[in-house]
């Protein structure tokens, strides 16, 4: 047990920050889920990432990474959020799709998806739930139909992040139409400007299009946009879920720059503001620290040959009750200001607090809901029985 | 950094937990409880016989010279056993105080051989634990640590609710004691660092001895045909109150590795430590409790052992509040962000 950076982790962030203070862009881009212009803007940046070999710092080399571990990655997340760089617009290519295809991806397949990804030059989307399959996941019906070298994809996604600007989807199909629940399904990808492909996007809460419906008519795939072998999508697909909520997703830095921020705010009011609110930012920051610590404890197990198991699933109700508190905390000192909008004359300081407060309400349901992360909590980590 | 415990570390901590669920059962305290007597000798012996006692005591003075993350599960063991005898309160806070104050004394050889034990008087704490059964007790008085014979002191015993806990209030004639130190504060807050953090180990601990008892009854208890586990109604309780243990056992661990900084960074560390296992220990008392329902609020059933210890822990070595006032002072004049996680007061430039 040691809790101290070596002097090359220190030399590492060194060299992580001094770039980003060269290359962050100064100003906020405009948000990638409400134009083609904010989420090409991110893509450059992604590209900007990539040439500077920032793009997936864990990745081989070959695949445009640094093969470097997860405590390294850790480092470069907190002084990427420390910069205040743009949020990923690739996440669920980098962060989620990425690191199964690693696992899961032949060689070919590999080569020709991971190095697209980590240089932004193919955006993913996911398209895994439908309207009868939401927590009920292996109620999927869209169908793979084989033909030839070729799958037939039909069907009609649903909560697809991203879709509506990205390159590629990658989703859940049934490819033996006899199947049930979890078997007879299988991971494909399809690009999203491929025949038969309709996309209908969803106005969020706030406005923003973040997510879309996928349509899928008789869209014709190869057989080689399917990752890992017929039959075995829920495997990999859960796989893939395990690194979404266990880590990757959700770095703690993102809510220890949250938690700095409601610092700051408290501090600018806290002669306003009531004295439990104090109270409230201190948990606040308690609960980003917590959060950070029980990862780089994941992560130097993972590091040792552990494995990940159901903390995927405290982490993502650790992280998407934080982020709810925290941002609940910024509008209790923003008080009466907290309905008004950025663009109001009497904003003021009022930030990005109320935008931020309604995607942590999206947090316990995205990713799995919280419900379902209870469910697996209570029947693999505490044993209790399923029916 | 490597934020993962080393073999002789798991190998410390599965001795004591192995120890523990052989002579700490809750069939054993309660035939503690019907005999009336503080200790039982047989493990206490046992207990002795481990050489722990001078585990935190600086090898120069004697000790093993360990570090609290070397002692920390240790702690939580006995939280998760809700061991009667002081094994926590002796090694890991009176003994290293008074080796700090008085290396010399022959208390300290003579509790570090498992003799005697030693109490310790705290401004924190209004009554002092265990010293009807002490060899020797350190108590401060205007500003000064002195040591005292419980022989020459008139011990008043404060019954608690936690029926293993002995408090007593303790007086005493200045002449008849030992002045250890005219400088007793930067000792006392050290002392302090340590009671709080290996109070929150044994809530942890705590916590999950209610959750682990919880989880036991709800696969055994059926209602309307199936085992009451299976009920999501149920589950997500268990699962809620599993979570926040989950999110206070690493702090308490990373406030045991920061502990010797005595800085305001690892006090914070210390104090978000108490905060977050005393709020885990208190959700899990209570969950336990709901889930065994009626049964849960009977004698009978052994959660209430373990919400009593949580009531007494929670408070003890530094309220709520003043862990919360303790956290605010790092957070409202110490620089902030992901890069300062492990930081300490040298690395602030």
């Amino acid at each position: 047990m040691d809790l101290n950076f070596t002097p090359q982790q220190d030399a590492f962030r060194k060299e992580v920050r001094t770039w980003m203070e060269q290359n962050v862009p100064s100003d906020p881009l405009p948000s990638f889920d409400s134009s083609r212009e904010g989420f090409e803007a991110h893509r450059d940046w992604e590209k900007v990432l990539h040439k500077g070999r920032w793009g997936m710092v864990t990745w081989p080399e070959s695949y445009g990474g640094r093969g470097l571990d997860l405590i390294q990655w850790l480092i470069f997340e907190e002084e990427y959020y420390r910069a205040g760089a743009p949020l990923r617009v690739n996440q669920n290519g980098i962060f989620l799709l990425g690191p199964t295809l690693m696992e899961y991806g032949t060689e070919e397949q590999k080569s020709r998806f991971l190095t697209a990804m980590a240089s932004g030059d193919e955006v993913w989307a996911q398209a895994w739930s439908e309207p009868q399959a939401g927590s009920d996941l292996a109620a999927v019906r869209a169908t793979a139909t084989r033909d030839g070298d070729e799958y037939v994809l039909n069907g009609h996604k649903i909560w697809s992040s991203r879709a509506v600007f990205a390159d590629w989807a990658f989703g859940l199909f049934r490819t033996d139409p006899q199947s049930e629940r979890h078997k007879g399904l299988s991971l494909i990808f399809f690009p999203l400007d491929a025949q038969g492909v309709k996309i209908q996007p969803i106005a969020q809460i706030d406005g923003e299009t973040g997510f879309a419906e996928i349509f899928l008519d008789d869209v014709r795939v190869p057989a080689f946009n399917r990752l890992g072998d017929e039959g075995q999508g829920w495997r990999i697909c859960m796989a893939t879920a395990g690194f979404e909520r266990g880590l990757m997703l959700r770095s703690p830095a993102r809510f220890q720059v949250t938690a700095q921020k409601l610092v700051a705010l408290y501090l600018a009011h806290q002669d306003e503001v009531e004295p439990s609110v104090r109270d409230a930012v201190m948990q606040a920051w308690m609960d980003a620290e917590a959060y950070a610590f029980s990862i780089y404890q994941t992560a130097s197990r993972l590091i040792a040959g552990g494995s990940i198991g159901a903390e995927a699933s405290t982490n993502k109700i650790f992280w998407s009750e934080m982020d709810i508190a925290t941002h609940k905390a910024a509008l209790s000192i923003l008080g009466a200001r907290s309905e008004l909008l950025r663009s109001a004359p009497g904003a003021g300081d009022i930030g990005r607090w109320l935008d931020g407060y309604f995607f942590s309400l999206a947090g316990p349901i995205y990713a799995g809901s919280n419900e379902v992360q209870r469910n697996i909590i209570a029947e693999r980590m505490l044993g209790l029985p399923r029916v | 950094m490597d934020f993962h415990f080393s073999e002789e570390q798991d190998m410390t901590a599965d001795v004591i937990r192995s120890l523990l669920a052989k002579l700490c059962t809750p069939a054993d305290l309660r035939r503690l409880m019907a005999a009336g007597t503080p200790r039982d000798d047989v493990r206490w012996q046992n207990i002795v016989e481990m050489g722990l006692s001078g585990a935190l005591v600086p090898e120069v003075a004697g000790g093993l010279g360990l570090d609290a993350a070397d002692f920390i599960r240790v702690a939580e063991a006995c939280g998760y056993a809700a061991l009667p005898e002081p094994l926590v309160e002796n090694t890991a806070v009176a003994l290293p105080l008074l080796a700090e104050a008085a290396s010399d004394a022959s208390e300290l050889s003579r509790a570090m051989d498992g003799e005697i034990t030693v109490a310790v008087g705290h401004p924190a704490n209004p009554f002092v634990a265990d010293a009807d059964t002490a060899g020797a007790i350190l108590m401060p008085h205007d500003g000064a640590l002195y040591l005292v014979d419980p022989g020459s002191a008139t011990l008043v015993a404060q019954p608690s609710i936690d029926p293993f806990r002995r408090l007593s209030s303790v007086n005493f004639d200045l002449e008849d004691a030992r002045l250890l130190t005219n400088d007793a504060q930067p000792l006392l807050e050290r002392a302090l660092d340590r009671g709080a953090i290996f109070a929150a180990a044994q809530l942890v601990g705590i916590a999950q001895a209610c959750i682990d008892l919880a989880v036991a009854y709800a696969k055994e208890r059926n209602q309307f045909g199936k085992p009451i586990g299976s009920y999501q109604a149920v589950k997500h309780q268990l699962a809620s109150a599993q979570v926040k243990i989950e999110f206070a056992r690493p702090v308490v661990y990373a406030a045991a590795v920061a502990l010797s900084q005595y800085d305001d960074f690892s006090r914070a560390r210390v104090s978000h430590a108490k905060l977050a296992a005393a709020s885990a220990a208190d959700l899990a008392a209570r969950t336990a409790i709901q889930v065994h329902g009626a049964m849960g609020y009977s004698w009978e059933v052994d959660v209430h052992f373990f919400l009593k210890r949580a009531i007494a822990l929670e408070n003890a070595w530094g309220t709520p509040a003043f862990h919360r006032s303790r956290v605010a002072h790092r957070v409202l004049t110490h620089p902030l962000g992901p890069e300062h996680t492990f930081a300490r007061e040298q690395s602030d430039a």
